[in-house]
């Protein structure tokens, strides 16, 4: 049986209350809006491109605690990595936050993203676990288009 | 409650559903003996659907083990037996809903299919281009995306009647959105993510006073108040069978005989014609007309058993019950400083949405989920009622004859839980 405090976790706690990099990117070249329809989720993403590396990163938006926290410490982890860093985190995170329940994959390798496990065991959430990230993906793909995890 | 219940006999019968008896009435549920994570189920999702008694179990099982057979189709016992209960049930909730005719109650999957129904059926043919309809500004998505496709296909223009704060219609802008273009009202009886009760009838007799013919959407509504389509005067009435205590699948639209007649088929295929060549068909009376293929025939007997649960309560003592439990929830949550309700109307059945301060309502469910408790969260189908009141999404207690005070008990201690989380 899967207990709250794995889903709710303190760093996720603490980036919910404190969100980092909670703010409009002045002179970002890329950007994205993402919204679940299911939960009202709904997050804009702002990133400063040079040379192929993330030189700046932000969000905004309104959203649950899991997909607060997600966006904040999304930020803070792909702030300096180059786009093919953050495609390859991005896949990491997703198989952090779907991987079978019960299947045992090692943590240890994950870094902060390991706090985010605890939400393969809640189905209902992996959307809003993932909508950051996947409007990280548009945003550098400069897909300005709405994107959506339905 | 309107009518007073007339089963006298029932009434001096020694029933324990008819002295209602809340823990009586919770053994007849058995979903409601579960353990959730280890605690009791504390089910408040009953917008959603509700549970099952187990008559209605029960009565599908033997179905499937004793009945099954085709309907309308075979010469056969089973067959005969099956189409006898199949139409008894139709008889049943024609009595329920007190419709004139059996014949103005039409199967269908429920709610949504109904309303589609009626849209693609009365309304192809009577919307024109420049006509209006008019819906409410507190809709199910199922009462507006159906106008909204025929609107655009038919160039007619959908309007909505406004609410006030406290989630009532304002009747006043109703009466200046009548005019001699509007060709049809659908209303919502009881909305699904505010609690309110409309004043229908009244919307009715405005519309009626010009000819206008008004669909009701009762998927909130029967299972809370008595519902009397003749004293109503509306003209369509619709709602699903699993949210009034029967099986998923199935559901009800009743329309006025003259009304239905002239409607042309909404499917086509057996069972809904009277005679097939390759050059013309002859459509069945009405409802078959409506009711093309195998229908949901397990369903409709489920539902009929639901209907039959129902009549051995005393609804007066239910709608007593549930008032108990509107009124007890709304001084216990008002009590906690963080909560804000949304959704004051004066005339309100008993469902609570509300909003927690800086705490999304995903995360409200979720902890309450731990604790056993299931409530509903998000925009509930109704997204303009979200951007009405300008929030993303609500949680939402809603409660049935089956509950009880000490599930709200549970359900406050959780919203403190969820403080402490989040605090
Ligand atoms: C007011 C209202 N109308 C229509 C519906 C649609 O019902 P169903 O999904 O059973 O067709 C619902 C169900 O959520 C509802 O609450």
């Amino acid at each position: 049986m899967s207990e709250l405090s794995d889903l709710y976790q303190e760093v996720i706690l603490d980036h919910n209350k404190s969100p980092r990099n909670y703010r409009k990117c002045e002179n970002c070249n890329h950007d994205a809006e993402g919204y679940n329809p299911l939960c009202g989720d709904h997050i804009f993403i702002y990133i400063d491109l040079e040379d192929d590396k993330i030189k700046d990163i932000s969000f905004q938006g309104s959203g649950c605690a899991i997909s607060k926290s997600s966006a904040s410490l999304m930020t803070t982890i792909l702030k300096g990595k180059t786009k093919k860093e953050a495609e390859e985190l991005f896949s990491k995170f997703h198989e952090v936050v779907t991987s079978k329940i019960g299947s045992e994959q090692d943590l240890s390798n994950l870094g902060k993203l390991a706090v985010f496990s605890g939400v393969r065991d809640y189905p209902a959430r992996v959307k809003c676990a993932s909508l950051a990230w996947h409007t990280m993906l548009n945003a550098l793909k400069d897909e300005k288009n709405l994107s959506s995890t339905e | 409650m309107n009518k007073e219940n007339t089963q006298t006999v029932l009434e001096l019968s020694e029933n324990p559903l008819r002295n209602f008896d809340v823990e009586k009435i919770r053994q007849d549920f058995p979903i409601l003996q579960r353990m959730i994570k280890g605690k009791p189920l504390v089910y408040l999702d009953n917008a959603a659907t509700t549970q099952k008694p187990l008559s209605v179990i029960d009565t599908i099982k033997d179905y499937y083990t004793m009945l099954n057979a085709n309907v309308h189709r075979g010469v056969h016992f089973l067959s005969e037996q099956a189409t006898l209960a199949y139409e008894e049930s139709r008889l049943k909730i024609k009595e329920f809903i007190n419709a004139v005719s059996a014949c103005e109650i039409v199967f269908v999957r429920g709610a949504t299919e109904a309303i589609n129904l009626v849209a693609s059926s009365y309304g192809r043919k009577n919307i024109k281009e420049g006509d209006e309809i008019i819906i409410s500004a507190m809709e199910h998505h199922a009462n507006i995306v159906p106008w909204q496709m025929l609107c655009e296909e038919k160039k007619a223009k959908l309007r909505v009647i406004p609410m006030t704060d406290d989630a009532e219609l304002m009747l006043d802008e109703y009466e200046k959105l009548l005019n001699e273009k509007t060709k049809l009202v659908a209303v919502v009886q009881i909305s699904n993510s505010l609690g309110t009760i409309n004043p229908v009838r009244e919307i009715i007799v405005k519309a009626h006073q010009r000819n206008i013919p008004v669909l009701v959407d009762g998927a909130q509504a029967v299972s809370h108040i008595k519902v009397d389509v003749q004293d109503l005067d509306c003209d369509f009435y619709v709602f699903s069978g699993h949210k009034l205590f029967g099986p998923t699948g199935i559901g009800i639209l009743y329309g006025k005989a003259e009304l239905l007649q002239e409607m042309p088929p909404y499917q086509t295929g057996g069972d809904m014609i009277r005679m097939v060549t390759f050059e013309k068909t002859i459509f069945n009376d009405i409802p078959n007309k409506f009711e093309a293929g195998t229908p949901n025939i397990a369903g409709a007997i489920g539902l009929g058993a639901a209907i039959d649960y129902l009549k051995y309560l005393n609804m007066n003592q239910v709608a007593k019950h549930e008032l108990d439990l509107l009124e007890y929830s709304t001084l216990r949550l008002s009590e906690i400083e963080q909560v804000k309700i949304i959704g004051n109307a004066k005339n309100k059945a008993s469902l609570i949405s509300f909003v927690l301060e800086n705490i999304h309502p995903h995360d409200i469910g979720t902890i309450l989920d731990s604790e056993g408790i299931a409530i509903r969260t998000g925009h509930h189908c109704t997204q303009p009622v979200m951007q009405r009141f300008c929030i993303p999404a609500t949680a939402r207690a809603s409660f049935a004859f089956y509950n009880t005070k000490e599930e709200i008990d549970k359900l406050v201690s959780g919203i403190y839980k969820v403080i402490r989380v989040f605090g």
